[in-house]
């Protein structure tokens, strides 16, 4: 019952959204979000090593061309402000993760069309953890950077 | 329906910074109600901006993400008046278009 409500749920939002491509006129359907985009295998991942599988990437080197920002110290794990920049050529995309989370990956942006190659977003950390940001480049290497945030009230249960 | 996102859009010289607030709960499926139920997931999985017609930005999300998300984003070449669209599609298929002009 509850599945068939989901796939109702999904047609009707996919309708939606083709409904609106079309009418706006200017999409390419690729833009389109289809009924099930969502990548389970990565964001589904209970530790780094899945997501990172998950994301496809295989060798991730260091690299200090990524500027990650957050803070020391965050008194609520909740919500905390991370920025993601890429000064590596060719970023395609950016994904980031909180180590210790009991689901790692919190996101990933794929870039296009003069979309600058950084991201600000908030985060949930369960705990003091390192945040580590994923880069694709169009060749389809990956790097990454990590530091560590520091959290006095973790933000997943409660 | 969940609430309109808030969407600004300002052109700094050639490039255009876009922030996003999502009005969402992001329930993670972690978290207990006051009788000790678990509140099941539902959550942003999908959001996509565009800017003149074109997609700039295509993103997955998952549960790691802070409740009414914000998100920040800088495109460069838009030009003022630009439409910008900003949608999101969450784990339950429910989903939301919003959109704004750059100023």
């Amino acid at each position: 019952m509850d599945m068939l409500r989901r796939t109702m749920l999904k047609g009707v939002g996919a309708g939606g959204a083709l409904a609106a491509a079309a009418a706006a006129g200017l999409l390419k359907p690729t833009a389109v979000l289809a009924a099930d985009d969502w990548n389970h295998a990565a964001f589904e991942a209970k530790d780094v090593a899945g997501a990172l599988k998950g994301l496809g990437a295989g060798n991730v080197a260091e690299s200090k061309d990524i500027v990650l920002k957050a803070p020391d110290i965050a008194e609520n794990g909740a919500v905390v402000p991370v920025e993601v920049a890429s000064n590596i050529p060719n970023t395609v995309a950016i994904a980031v993760m909180s180590l210790k989370n009991p689901l790692p990956l919190s996101s990933e942006f794929e870039f296009a069309n003069g979309a600058l190659p950084e991201v600000q977003l908030r985060v949930r950390l369960a705990e003091t953890t390192q945040v580590r940001a994923v880069v694709k480049t169009a060749d389809g290497k990956f790097y990454s950077t990590q530091r560590e945030v520091k959290v006095t009230v973790g933000g997943c249960g409660g | 329906m969940a609430d309109p996102m808030k969407i600004r859009a300002s052109l700094k010289g050639d490039v255009v910074e876009i922030k996003v607030l999502m009005s969402h709960p992001m329930e993670n499926g972690q978290r207990k109600d006051a009788s000790g139920a678990v509140i099941p997931p539902h959550f942003i999985q999908n959001i996509s901006v565009e800017v003149g017609g074109k997609p700039v930005v295509t993103g997955q999300t998952g549960t790691s993400i802070s409740r009414n998300p914000v998100f920040g984003f800088k495109v460069k070449g838009a030009k003022a008046g630009d439409k910008v669209v900003v949608k999101w599609k969450d784990s339950k298929g429910e989903n939301r278009s919003d959109e704004t002009t750059v100023s």
